[in-house]
């Protein structure tokens, strides 16, 4: 399974939660598959998104579910420090690890070769972690959500991706959208 | 009362709860201010531009954020100013320790205390400089204008602010 079907299966899993999502085609598949006032696409600033949603988290209590990538966490790798040392529990990173830079043509990453990302988050703090294949993504998603404990969740899947068209929604609008339904 | 109390009790006034900070020598009482206060939520980051993320994030959740750094930090979060903060119009008030500037024993912070004020005004960033310690009196009114503006505002305070090393 690549990041695009995962996302497709997971959709009616994130209508409910605000979703804070990764620079490039993380974003870009996201919107064409179910835009959602409730989600927040990074259109720049790679490796912010689990920053972005951790700060979210800490300041209301709706569940933030974020989707990040393998090779952004680890552009900014401080960020698990800063997740496991301040738990929330409306937080879940779930980070679609395809070993690869996906949105820049499928680049490999560490985290596709020596590099555990579950283990790394483990290291620094993080207590809830939990590994899975592509096909469980939904299940674990559900569960985490459920359960109301800050976890990572690193989903192992397929690199590869779909043609689909860039967000050309204005910043300031998608920024706008997202804090009214954060405030509704 | 102490010059960093003042900064901090302008912070709360100003409705801040959300402050992330990375040290500097001379950020050391006002970042131990913040962490005294109940009415802050005080998030040590590992680098700025982080900071800078949870700053967005703590904004888009109803929380007023301000982030406290080294001017040597606009070396690191220039990517995460422009395309973050500016591009999604999001207020941030940066309280920065200008290193570099007269007293300053460390030779290194001079090189980037050359480049502060250009690379600040090259972003489009209101800048305030702070010098003489009844510089702070104006620091609501800045707290304010980053609000009402919707920017990210520097406040740089240099080390004859501060009383010296
Ligand atoms: C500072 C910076 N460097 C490089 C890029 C180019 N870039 C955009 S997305 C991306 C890949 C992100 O990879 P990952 O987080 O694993 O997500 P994926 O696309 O694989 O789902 C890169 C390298 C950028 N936007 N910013
Ligand atoms: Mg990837």
């Amino acid at each position: 399974m690549i990041r695009s079907e995962i996302l497709r299966e997971i959709a009616p899993i994130l209508r409910d939660q605000l979703v804070v999502c990764n620079i490039g085609l993380p974003s870009q598949e996201l919107h064409m598959i179910d835009d959602q006032p409730t989600n927040f696409y990074m259109l720049g600033t790679m490796g912010l998104a689990s920053s972005i949603g951790l700060g979210l988290a800490l300041s209301q209590p709706k569940t933030v579910v974020v989707i990040d990538g393998d090779g952004s966490v680890l552009t900014n790798l401080g960020t698990l420090p800063t997740i496991a040392n301040n738990v929330a529990d409306n937080y879940i990173l779930l980070i679609v690890d395809n070993g690869s830079y996906g949105s820049t043509g499928d680049q490999p990453t560490y985290a596709g070769k020596k590099t555990s990302l579950a283990k790394v988050a483990e290291a620094c703090g993080c207590e809830n972690v939990v590994e899975c294949r592509a096909e469980e993504t939904g299940e674990v998603l559900q569960k985490a959500i459920d359960g109301r404990k800050m976890t990572v969740i690193v989903c192992k899947c397929e690199s590869g991706n779909v043609k689909v068209p860039v967000i050309t929604k204005d910043p300031v609008v998608i920024r706008d959208r997202f804090m009214q339904a954060v405030a509704s | 009362m102490s010059i960093s109390k003042q900064i901090v009790d302008d912070f709360v006034a100003n409705d801040i709860a959300f402050v992330t900070t990375v040290p500097c020598k001379q950020l050391g009482g006002v970042i131990e201010e913040v962490e005294a206060r109940p009415e802050i939520y005080h998030i040590p980051s590992n680098k700025e531009d982080e900071g800078m993320g949870l700053c967005a994030g703590a904004y888009m959740g109803g929380k007023r954020p301000a982030i406290i750094m080294q001017n040597t930090a606009i070396g690191v979060t220039i990517n995460t100013l422009v395309t973050l903060t500016q591009f999604y119009r999001m207020p941030l008030p940066m309280l920065i320790s200008f290193r570099g500037e007269l007293m300053e024993p460390v030779a290194c912070q001079a090189e980037m205390a050359i480049h502060t004020k250009p690379l600040l005004q090259q972003l489009g960033i209101p800048t305030y400089h702070f010098h003489k310690q009844d510089d702070v009196r104006e620091l609501d009114a800045i707290l304010k204008y980053t609000f009402m503006s919707s920017k990210p505002v520097a406040i740089l305070t240099d080390a004859t602010f501060w009383g010296g090393y």
